[in-house]
């Protein structure tokens, strides 16, 4: 008995480690690490051209100098905003789309499952460049094609005004991905079998009913997932509005997300040099707000979501 | 016999070498003139080229807005061309503090360039010149000839006649009054507030004031120019507030406004795209007969990389910058930019006298924002793009602006606390 036990202990796996290097060491150098110096680099600042320790004084410039918190604020609720419409409309709208496509009637399913779907693939910079044509007062179709239905008069400027350019620019990323959440939807939608459709045709629940009873229930570990891929996704945005607003995130701050924040601080933006120090700082606070969305979503609501086996 | 022929081998090689050495120079030009990268690639490089053959030069431009931030980020990362050009004041002085710039001061040909040409490219103490001046640009309206004739009217002098002007373009229909959307916003406060505002704070005087800290962003002269800024805004097109720089550009060239708040930039593009003809005005003055200032910034400037692999070849080029030869190309090549060398150049471009023609019956200055003032967090330039396009579109009052560009200054700038 003994003897076996001594047998098998001293077996190292060597393919394990083998295999697992390569994928940790370039995720370690181009992922862990950076993260880590950005965190470290956001500790620092700069006098006379030397790096000079300074522990959290950063963040309390961050927070506490009106002039950079007045800034960081109106960046992190500008990006409530723009999650907040993802969540409102993107979200809804695809699993509605979803639905629609896995109705087993419909013609043309793959053609609409594509087009809905390509914009996802399309570059930011074309997509904020198009839609700014769109909706250009000078050059665009928008306040045409609104003329000729007799609505111009809801036509305005809605990326140059500040109470509307935000709203317009979460709708166009909203055109831009709701292929995401309507394709995962969909293929959870495709998995949940016949045979519990069938079921509960047979105890008469049909049509609606049988998409808020049965599906809706089986899709809601999907929904969760989306929403945080949502939450990260828009808390990361900064290329869309770069693209169509610029570093200054015109008009008068008022389409500045945490991203663009970001960009600016660190690199510098025309007269206004850059700053890696601060620009560390608001990347360090960007981090965390990203964590605790995760964590308040991984400990607070997924333990709490019933899954069914299927 | 021997001999001879060692020697003759050696001067070959040594010839060779030389050749190839001199073949090898390549300089990059990193530079924010996108719009200038033919003139230079067919007009001042092959110039250039053809009295130094085996220096190659390839100009190298990004994009104006993301200028500074890629040419920092390249500089650091030890990945920028040779010779960098250089934004006025603070933003090359900071570049050659970190040591990206090599001091040009001991070049024989700065002698070609008047101080307050070199000031833009100087410490304060003026002890190192790190870039070779180039051009300045001045501020002013461009106007559609045609438009104006049509509509009968003169060439506005004071501000009373600038309006009204604007009044009677707006009454007829058929021209935008004027061509500026808010969209970009450093229109509204290159071309609107710097350009308008001299005639306000009377030029130097009080630019350097302000400096000094003797008067106040809240002072009357500094926030009375966002009041006249105010009134533009019903003379700017429909859904100004979306339009961006080149959609007010194509919107003038394409005959549709009559007037285009413009730097002299504009002069070459506008030559070639607008098949009306094109004057030019400066700021009106309040009252006729009072003195007239004109921005006449120092605007561009070109230096060194310190970390060049080529600086022999790179200080051949500046030195050629520096001459009255490049002067006279770049002047004719690129109207509007004007040279800053002493000796003056003849232009050839009606539009571009137009302008330079202003430095006889005006004052000149430069852009208010651009010395020392925009050193802080925040930055006054930066402010200033916001604040203009504010008083364009009406959401704040002067005062309101004078006194929030006056905090935010007086939040790191010494002589305002």
């Amino acid at each position: 008995m003994r003897l076996t036990v001594t047998h098998h202990k001293p077996k190292i796996r060597w393919h394990i480690i083998v295999f697992l290097t390569p994928a940790v060491l370039v995720y370690t150098s181009v992922m862990i690490f950076p993260l880590f110096n950005t965190l470290r680099l956001a500790l620092y600042s700069q006098f006379e051209q030397q790096r000079v320790f300074v522990g959290l004084q950063n963040f309390q410039t961050l927070f506490g100098d009106p002039i950079w918190s007045e800034q960081f604020w109106n960046a992190l609720g500008n990006n409530f905003w723009f999650f907040f419409i993802h969540m409102l409309v993107q979200n809804p709208i695809g699993i509605i789309l979803a639905a629609i496509l896995s109705h087993p009637r419909l013609r043309f399913a793959a053609l609409y499952r594509s087009a809905i779907f390509i914009p996802t693939i399309l570059s930011f910079v074309i997509v904020g460049f198009a839609w700014k044509l769109i909706l250009s007062p000078i050059w665009g179709i928008a306040p045409s094609m609104l003329d000729a239905i007799g609505l111009k008069f809801l036509y305005a400027p809605w990326l140059g005004k500040e109470e509307y350019a935000l709203t317009t620019l979460s709708l166009i990323s909203v055109w831009q991905f709701v292929g995401i959440p309507m394709m995962l939807i969909y293929a959870s939608l495709l998995a949940i079998p016949d045979e519990i459709l069938e079921a509960a045709e047979i105890d008469g629940i049909t049509g609606m009913s049988a998409f808020w009873k049965i599906k809706l229930p089986l899709i809601l570990p999907s929904i969760g997932i989306i929403s945080i891929l949502t939450f990260v996704g828009n808390f990361n945005a900064f290329d869309l509005i770069y693209t169509a607003q610029g570093a200054l995130a015109g008009p008068d701050f008022s389409t500045d997300i945490l991203g663009t924040f970001l960009y600016r601080t660190f690199f510098g933006f025309q007269l206004q040099l850059g700053d890696p120090y601060m620009g560390s700082a608001i990347a360090s606070a960007m981090f965390a707000i990203i964590l605790i969305g995760v964590c308040i979503y991984l400990f607070g609501i997924q333990t709490r979501m019933r899954r069914y086996q299927l | 016999m021997i001999r001879k022929t060692l020697a003759l081998a050696l001067a070959g090689t040594a010839l060779t070498s030389t050749v190839a050495l001199a073949q090898d120079a390549e300089l990059t030009i990193e530079s924010w003139r996108n719009d200038d990268l033919t003139l230079w690639q067919e007009k001042i490089i092959p110039a250039f080229e053809a009295k130094h053959p085996g220096i190659k030069v390839t100009f190298a431009p990004t994009a104006p807005a993301e200028y500074n931030a890629v040419l920092n980020s390249k500089l650091d990362a030890g990945s920028a061309g040779d010779l960098i050009t250089c934004r006025p004041f603070d933003a090359s002085l900071a570049l050659y503090d970190a040591g990206h710039l090599s001091n040009l001061g001991d070049m024989d040909a700065m002698s070609n360039f008047s101080d307050v040409a070199k000031s833009a490219w100087q410490t304060d103490d003026a002890s190192a010149t790190f870039c070779v001046p180039m051009a300045s640009v001045i501020h002013g309206f461009i106007y559609n000839k045609d438009a104006f004739a049509e509509l009968g009217l003169e060439v506005p002098k004071t501000e009373a006649e600038f309006f009204a002007a604007l009044d009677k373009i707006k009454e007829d229909g058929s021209y935008i009054p004027m061509a500026m959307g808010t969209n970009d916003q450093w229109e509204a406060a290159t071309m609107g507030y710097n350009n308008i505002g001299p005639n306000y704070w009377k030029g130097e005087e009080g630019r350097l004031a302000l400096i000094k800290g003797e008067q106040k962003l809240t002072d009357p002269q500094w926030t009375a120019p966002y009041a006249t800024l105010a009134k533009w805004g019903s003379y700017l097109g429909d859904g100004y507030e979306a339009q961006t720089y080149p959609d007010s550009q194509n919107i003038f060239t394409l005959g549709r406004a009559a007037i285009y708040p413009a730097g002299s930039w504009e002069i070459a593009g506008f030559n070639t795209q607008a098949d009306f003809e094109l004057g030019a005005f400066p700021p009106p003055v309040q009252n006729d007969g009072d003195t007239c200032y004109i921005s006449d910034h120092t605007d561009i400037g070109i230096g060194m990389n310190a970390k060049s692999d080529n600086p022999e070849a790179a200080r051949t080029f500046l030195t050629w910058v520096a001459s009255p030869e490049f002067a006279a190309i770049m002047g004719n090549a690129l109207p509007g930019f004007f040279p800053l060398s002493k000796e003056p150049v003849n232009l050839e471009d009606p539009l571009a006298k137009e302008f330079v023609s202003w430095r006889d019956k005006c004052e000149s200055t430069i852009r208010s924002t651009y010395h020392i003032l925009s050193r802080g967090t925040p930055n006054l330039e930066n402010e200033t793009w916001g604040a203009s396009v504010a008083a364009i579109k009406g959401t704040s009052s002067p005062d309101e602006l004078g006194a929030e560009l006056q905090k935010g200054l007086a939040s790191w700038y010494a002589p305002h606390q």
